[in-house]
């Protein structure tokens, strides 16, 4: 069968999977419209926590983005992981015991204050939505390189999906979706990947062949070693050297943690479980599924990197195997022949440099590198729209709740049925997807830029408030309130200021201390802890019953 | 009654405390400020500090979340309030079938 044939089967049968999924859970309360009705078992919550966190990024770019950073690298491997810890043990067993719906609920409740509820709207909808942009873009990008569809229409395609499963079931329904989504993004990311390594090191587990030898069809030696030599040969830095400031990697490390233990579609999902062990349980589930693929990506980069470097590196372009041509004409992969000898020259120097490698070809062109027959590589194509399609209904939830729950009905409108308000959920979805449908297709050029803004707002605001609000019952809603608003302030100003006043500006000379917009988040955090912490001491109290409710989400098994 | 719920968060925090310092030793010291000193060790392949970065601090993290659950079983076993939810769990499911013959 061709690969277009192959491609086609994969990505349709598990479109039917989703779709028949959405049709067996649909939500009929507000109750399993918001959190599934309580009742997710914690290995299915785990694995809908997996998917819901793995994105288009993590499961197309991010082997890539490893595979040129080197050891630096490692800020994305543990920024986005080491979070799990933090939530698991600070903040998703006490917020279950908490027992309502969305952050933005507790944030209001917590701090008997509607302006610190809408603080927290503000942030927890433009969080998702800067987040829920570059999904859609993926669904996109997939399905116009391995279907051939238009990107616009892939959009559409897209959105009709999640639109589906989203309105019909809420949470109930991508919550079993997204179970059935992280099979296909696993098996999918796993079966070039353990190809690869036992091609190119004898080793079936790629987290071994990653420490392993090479075998002698590629010379033999540690491949660590070879690819720091072949590094050190083309005037790269050493592949297991790192290049950034330690201080800079130290901030972007921890603003990535504390992003990621303060974002609210994550969060939400610890909601959806029977009770504060289950939470516990579902948390350490969630990452055990996410560190498969997040050692796995560090291998697959450095298997690729090896690879890519002998394939091409003063190799004749005439020469170049069929995936080369094939990438070439999406532009993925662009030679022009400098000094005109035929050769490609691939070295660190841009002047001599004739290669140009997009970084998600690491993953998108793994299995033909590899030669894997056609269907891993239609595999990979229901892969990423499994990732993109899991995460962007997960973020749209979030804003669907946020808009129906925390602004209409613990706001606006309280007085509203339950039945009205879960009608305003499904209308509030339906704007969301279009919104994001919006961005996928004409994506705003500051997209890749925010995505530092969305992490960085998330570590600066919910993180510090959520914890203090659990771990503090003294503190109060000015302290809560001043504290967040300083870090997000201060972290936004920082960012608009070299991501879009002066990019020119934007490298480590001009950084404050050497710390990258990426990592400032982290300052921001210190500072909302800080200020809270101050302002809380020369204010009153919280009242009598916001302590009650402190003691008690900190024992589980006490009545709401 | 309150002075339980006392000594509880007390254990729950010395918890806390132990794991979150492993935590941070393997996240910050030994994979980012330390991890040139810690490259001069060979693990196999790898040098040591490299792998903490990119695999090791991970499968840590892992580890340290069930070893939490573990121990904070046995601080529910103790105050006994693995029974309490389980009475919460059986009242709640009453209630969610109530609410289905409803």
């Amino acid at each position: 069968m061709s690969l277009q044939v192959w491609t086609y089967l994969c990505v349709g049968l598990s479109f039917i999977l989703y779709i028949a999924i959405a049709v067996k859970s649909r939500a009929s309360s507000t109750r399993e419209f918001y959190i599934a009705g309580a009742h997710v078992p914690p290995v299915a919550n785990g694995l809908a926590t997996a998917a819901d966190w793995m994105s288009a990024a993590s499961f197309i770019s991010m082997a890539g983005i490893v595979s040129y950073m080197g050891r630096d690298g490692a800020v994305y491997l543990m920024g986005w992981t080491g979070g799990y810890v933090l939530l698991a043990l600070m903040i998703a067993p006490y917020l279950r015991d908490f027992g309502k719906f969305t952050v933005p609920d507790f944030i209001g409740d917590r701090y008997y204050s509607q302006f610190a509820r809408m603080v927290a709207v503000v942030c927890a909808i433009f969080v998702s939505f800067t987040y829920v942009a570059g999904q859609m873009r993926g669904v996109g990008v997939v399905f116009s390189r391995f279907l051939e569809v238009d990107i616009d229409m892939g959009v559409f395609i897209g959105m009709g999906i999640v639109f589906f499963y989203a309105v019909l079931g809420g949470m109930k329904g991508i919550t079993y979706t997204q179970v059935a989504q992280y099979c296909v993004l696993i098996f999918a990311y796993m079966v070039p990947a353990v190809f690869i390594s036992i091609m190119m090191t004898g080793q079936a587990i790629p987290q071994l062949g990653f420490g392993g030898q090479l075998t002698d069809a590629y010379g033999g030696g540690y491949l660590l070693d070879r690819l720091d030599g072949l590094h050190e040969e083309l005037g790269f830095a050493a592949y297991t050297s790192g290049v950034r400031s330690t201080l800079d990697v130290l901030c972007i490390t921890a603003a990535l943690i504390m992003g990621t233990a303060g974002l609210p579609h994550v969060i939400i999902r610890f909601f959806t479980v029977p009770s504060v062990r289950a939470a516990r349980k579902s948390a350490g589930y969630a990452l055990l599924f996410i560190a498969i693929l997040y050692t796995t990506a560090p291998a697959i980069a450095a298997f690729a990197r090896t690879n890519l470097i002998n394939t091409v590196n003063n190799a004749e372009y005439i020469s170049m195997p069929a995936w080369f041509r094939t990438w070439e004409n999406t532009n993925l992969i662009s030679f022009t022949d400098k000094n005109g000898d035929g050769l490609i020259q691939y070295v660190a120097d841009p002047d001599v440099n004739e290669l140009v490698v997009d970084r998600d070809i690491i993953v998108l062109a793994n299995p033909e590198i590899a030669q894997l027959p056609n269907w891993v590589i239609a595999l990979v194509a229901a892969g990423g729209l499994a990732a993109a399609l899991s995460t962007a209904a997960g973020l749209l939830l979030v804003i669907s709740t946020a808009i129906s729950h925390d602004l209409l009905k613990r706001n606006l409108m309280p007085d509203i049925t339950e039945k009205q308000e879960l009608l305003y959920a499904r209308i509030a979805i339906f704007f969301a997807v279009c919104v994001a449908g919006y961005f996928g297709i004409r994506p705003p050029g500051f997209v890749a830029q925010v995505v530092a803004f969305a992490f960085g707002l998330a570590a600066s605001s919910f993180f510090p408030a959520i914890v203090l609000g659990i771990f503090s019952i003294r503190m109060n809603k000015e302290g809560a309130v001043s504290g967040m608003i300083t870090g997000i302030a201060f972290t936004a100003i920082y960012i608009v200021y070299f991501k879009f006043i002066n990019p020119a500006l934007d490298n480590a000379d001009h950084w404050w201390f050497g710390i990258s917009p990426e990592g400032i988040g982290a300052v921001g955090m210190l500072l909302n802890f800080l200020v809270a912490v101050l302002v809380c001491r020369f204010t009153d109290s919280p009242p009598r019953d916001v302590q009650d409710m402190v003691l008690d989400i900190r024992v589980p098994g006490k009545p709401d | 009654m309150r002075s339980d719920d006392n000594r509880y968060w007390k254990e729950n925090i010395r918890i806390l405390t132990i794991l979150l310092s492993i935590w941070f030793v393997v996240s910050f010291l030994m994979s980012v400020i330390f991890v040139d000193q810690l490259d001069s060790i060979r693990l196999g392949g790898f040098k040591l500090g490299f792998w903490m970065a990119q695999q090791g601090s991970v499968y840590v993290y892992v580890i340290l979340i069930f070893v939490y659950l573990k121990l904070m079983d046995r601080l529910d076993h103790k105050y006994h309030h693995e029974e309490k939810a389980i009475l919460e769990e059986e009242q709640r499911q009453e209630n969610a079938a109530a609410d289905d013959q409803a």
